[in-house]
């Protein structure tokens, strides 16, 4: 009995020691001492402290007197930085490429634009954690296929649902019919090509045509106090973009692409984000005349044209910024989001610098999701949504040592670093058991 | 106003350039006071490489020589030429998807000399690389080391002469896919995947075998035996004369064909992607198998799902040669910042992650007494960096094979239509955005296999 009394102990004690290796992101008021501090909105502070209450900063100075309580991480010889923003991924809504049932990002239809990306991202995605690590704290989940694949999400990395990942902004993907090969592949004709371009267009302007007179009858209710509440799904999505109140990403990449793009929304006077813009470069001043944004990428591409010069796709965020225009960059990746940094780096070293290609994944994008309220720079009354690191995040030797996201303080751990830490002294070893 | 004498002038000079490179496949030139990151000989500041007829005569200080084409690197990096042991660049298909064994296919028969790709390489420091078959088949085709050396015409001067023979052999998900899934034969599982490599080797050595027993007495009385291009690559495999390259994910099926080649006495095999190396580390560095594997891909298909990228870090701690290559003609222009990444995810130094692109890819291709290092005697395969090359700031800005330069960013040009044509034909522009995501290996390949699940 003492005996089964002692195992018992034994049994609990190890479950407790096991329980304990899991980490958990904790949530507490912190203060990070004497880090130099990379706002992106008011410059470069050194020697300077963060406070982090209650999930925002509360402030940013010099020697803050922090409460009893507070939880004091030194930072200094260290960096602060606001956390990334990947405009444009399939992160949560792709969970193994080849396995198609674990792929949400692609549903049935040209025009499906009630289909909602922040239904189907996985919180629990193995890619999460993976990501968030290298200091990305919050990705736009996005539909694609068809013209209208349904309506983006952007989410915080962190949280267990939905309504917890939000990070409060949803807009419209469409798909701008494209008079570019699928690949190489692709063995349509040129008028082929031009048909089904033709074709695409000419739906684009049905829908339009639709949304006009259900804009009118939807008016025409409110107006009388009248619910007019038939089953639309597409208009009803459709609507807001419709009125000008909910934005609308535009996929669109060939330079004549982009042009047409550009006269379509001035036509429709849609609320738009140009997305991809892998041809931008050829079309900058265009771009940057119609004030339109850009979310560019993946920067790390090959350029679409065999003729085109080897580096237009590093060159092509920076030559579209120095022509005036608002520039975000995006990976349209799923499990190596986390590359989002690199590629803001090879931008930067590719024409468009260290300070402008940060903006690009922080400021820039916020403003351009109408949210750089809460995100985006390092500012009293902002999400606390900042990482800490031993130098320049571009770089690949630097460490992030610290990660916070609304506040949570976030354990530096991910498939990856568990599976390295189990492997790297693989206990037995060669012999089975020493 | 140019005249007609000036036009002909300038066409003859065009002439005259394009036949003096056309002839010129070694060269010579210095290259002054750069930081040489020799990767076996530690870093010399400050030094001078003299490559002669293409190849590294001298290393050192205030070296001169008057007669050859100087590049000024003060300030700049030298390192050798990038190697990748996984491209399926410059070459016109990949698979021959028609049986499990297609050993008696080459990918030298296919070489593009005016694939774009190529160029694109040298613009990211690649001076050489693994033109593999696709993974298709358990055992695919055979493999060809080439030669960046772009602007020739010849398919045949960009193979890298004298450089071993390689196959691609293929595991898992590919060849199950292929041809269970796709034509319901074997192999539909990873059993069938061994016994393809079982009954090859077997048939192999029957082979062998009859051909022995024939030429130890031939006569007129017996008949030769058939004459089989398959079996007589998979016997030279058995001789030890090719190295095998075998496309791998998962630990089990690793270990299942290092018994397999321990049975028929294959040692020379380099693992490629091997996603799972590290959790069977041990076991690949006591066989002497080698490793070349992603940075950080993973999560593209379930085999790879349970994956780190740590693995380069991992794999070169246990003592398994181990390198990084990109399989992909987009990751093939940065394979220096691929190569950076295992000090991120890992702790390797300067010279172990500038091994992972140089000298190891060089020795799992046999031809690392050739390239890889600048060292006095092997070929001149240079490239110059402005940064230091793992720094994500560092771009390439000459690439040199074999003293001649191949690639100078100050040379370069805007437009690089082989054939021009004012009036730009639209489907020159490939949108990537729309074309239907595919692993490298598996071009060629209906797509209706990739996704069934």
């Amino acid at each position: 009995m003492k005996h089964v009394a002692t195992l018992f102990i034994v049994i609990l004690s190890m479950l407790y020691a096991r329980g304990q290796q899991v980490q958990k992101s904790t949530y507490e008021n912190v203060l990070l001492t004497k880090a130099t501090v990379h706002t992106i909105t008011e410059g470069t502070l050194t020697d300077t402290d963060v406070h982090i209450v209650d999930g925002r900063i509360a402030a940013v100075g010099v020697d803050i007197t922090a409460p009893a309580g507070t939880t004091i991480i030194d930072c200094s010889d260290h960096h602060i930085y606001p956390g990334f923003i990947d405009s444009g991924t399939r992160l949560g809504l792709i969970e193994v490429g080849a396995v198609s049932l674990t792929n949400d990002y692609n549903e049935i239809g040209d025009i499906i634009p009630q289909m909602q990306a922040l239904t189907a991202v996985n919180p629990n995605s193995v890619s999460i954690p993976v990501t968030r690590v290298n200091g990305v704290t919050t990705a736009l989940a996005v539909p694609s296929g068809g013209i209208f694949p349904g309506t983006a999400g952007l989410i915080h990395l962190q949280g267990y649902t939905p309504e917890q990942m939000s990070a409060g902004f949803e807009g419209v993907v469409m798909n701008f019919p494209s008079s570019g090969k699928r690949g190489r592949w692709d063995r349509r004709s040129e008028d082929d090509i031009k048909k089904a371009k033709e074709k695409a267009l000419k739906k684009i302007t049905e829908v339009w045509d639709e949304l006009a007179v259900y804009h009118k009858i939807d008016s025409a209710a409110a107006a009388t106090n009248q619910s007019f509440d038939r089953y639309q799904p597409e208009m009803s999505a459709l609507l807001p973009v419709y009125r000008g109140e909910q934005k609308l990403l535009i996929n669109v990449n060939k330079d004549d692409d982009i042009i047409a793009a550009i006269e379509w929304i001035s036509e429709t006077g849609v609320d738009a984000i140009l997305v991809g813009v892998a041809e931008g470069y050829r079309v900058a001043e265009e771009i940057a005349e119609a004030g339109v944004p850009v979310i560019t990428g993946p920067v790390l591409s090959i350029p679409g044209r065999s003729s085109a010069r080897y580096d237009v796709n590093y060159k092509n965020a920076g030559v579209m910024q120095q022509a005036g225009v608002k520039v975000a960059i995006q990976t349209t990746d799923a499990e190596n989001v986390r590359n989002l940094p690199f590629n803001a780096g090879f931008a930067a070293t590719y024409g468009m610098g260290i300070e402008e290609a940060l903006k690009a994944i922080t400021i820039a994008p916020a403003e351009i999701f109408g949210i750089d309220d809460e995100v985006g720079s390092i500012e009293t009354g902002k999400l606390a949504n900042l990482f800490v690191s031993d130098g320049d995040p571009f770089e690949m030797k630097t460490r992030i040592k610290y990660l916070f996201i609304k506040g949570w303080n976030i354990p530096m751990e991910s498939r990856h670093t568990l599976l390295y830490e189990e492997f790297i002294d693989r206990s037995p070893g060669l012999e089975g058991g020493e | 106003m140019i005249t007609t004498s000036a036009k002909i002038g300038l066409m003859t000079l065009f002439c005259i350039a394009f036949a003096s490179m056309d002839a010129q496949t070694v060269g010579d030139v210095l290259i002054k006071n750069g930081t040489v990151l020799t990767i076996t000989d530690g870093v010399k500041e400050e030094t001078d490489v003299l490559i002669r007829n293409g190849k590294i005569s001298r290393i050192g200080k205030g070296l001169s020589a008057d007669d050859v084409v100087q590049i000024d690197a003060t300030g700049k990096y030298v390192m050798p030429g990038i190697i990748d042991a996984h491209s399926h660049i410059g070459i016109d298909v990949v698979n021959e998807a028609t049986d499990p064994n297609t050993a008696n296919v080459a990918v030298g028969d296919v070489i593009n000399p005016f694939a774009i790709s190529i160029y694109r390489a040298l613009a990211g420091g690649v001076t050489t690389s693994h033109a593999m078959h696709g993974s298709a088949n358990a055992v695919g085709g055979q493999c060809e080391t080439i030669k960046h050396r772009w602007g020739e015409q010849d398919p045949e001067s960009f193979k890298m002469e004298g450089a071993p023979r390689t196959i691609k052999f293929a595991l898992g998900e590919n060849p199950m896919r292929v041809h269970g899934e796709g034509n319901n034969i074997i192999p539909r599982t990873r059993m069938g995947v061994e016994y393809i490599f079982r009954k090859s080797f077997a048939s192999a050595r029957d082979y062998m075998a009859d051909w022995d027993a024939y030429n130890a007495n031939p006569s007129a009385a017996t008949e030769a035996p058939t004459y089989d291009l398959k079996m007589e690559t998979m016997a030279d495999i058995l001789r030890g004369e090719i190295i095998v390259h075998c496309h791998s994910y998962r630990a089990d099926e690793i270990l299942m064909l290092v018994n397999v080649l321990r049975d028929f006495g294959v040692d020379k095999i380099c693992f490629q992607h091997v996603n799972e190396g590290f959790k069977v580390a041990p076991e690949l560095a006591a066989y002497g198998a080698m490793a070349s594997v992603f940075a950080d891909w993973w999560a593209y298909k379930f085999e790879v799902y349970y994956s780190t990228a740590y693995n380069a870090t991992i794999l070169t701690r246990n003592g398994v040669v181990t390198s990084i290559n990109s399989d992909s003609g987009e990751l093939i222009r940065h394979l220096y910042h691929e190569a950076a990444k295992t000090q991120r995810y890992g702790d390797l130094t300067d010279n172990e992650a500038l091994r992972l692109i140089t000298l190891n890819p060089a020795i799992q291709l046999g031809i690392g007494d050739r390239v890889g290092s600048i060292e006095v005697g092997k070929e001149g395969d240079v490239v110059i960096f402005d940064q230091h090359p793992l720094s994500i700031y560092a771009i390439p800005q000459q690439t040199i094979v074999d003293g001649v330069v191949r690639f100078d960013i100050n040379q370069d040009a805007d437009d690089m239509r082989m054939e021009i044509d004012p009036e730009e034909s639209i489907s020159n522009y490939i949108d990537y955005t729309l074309t239907e995501e595919q692993e490298a290996c598996l071009q060629g390949v209906s797509l209706k296999y990739i996704h069934r699940h």
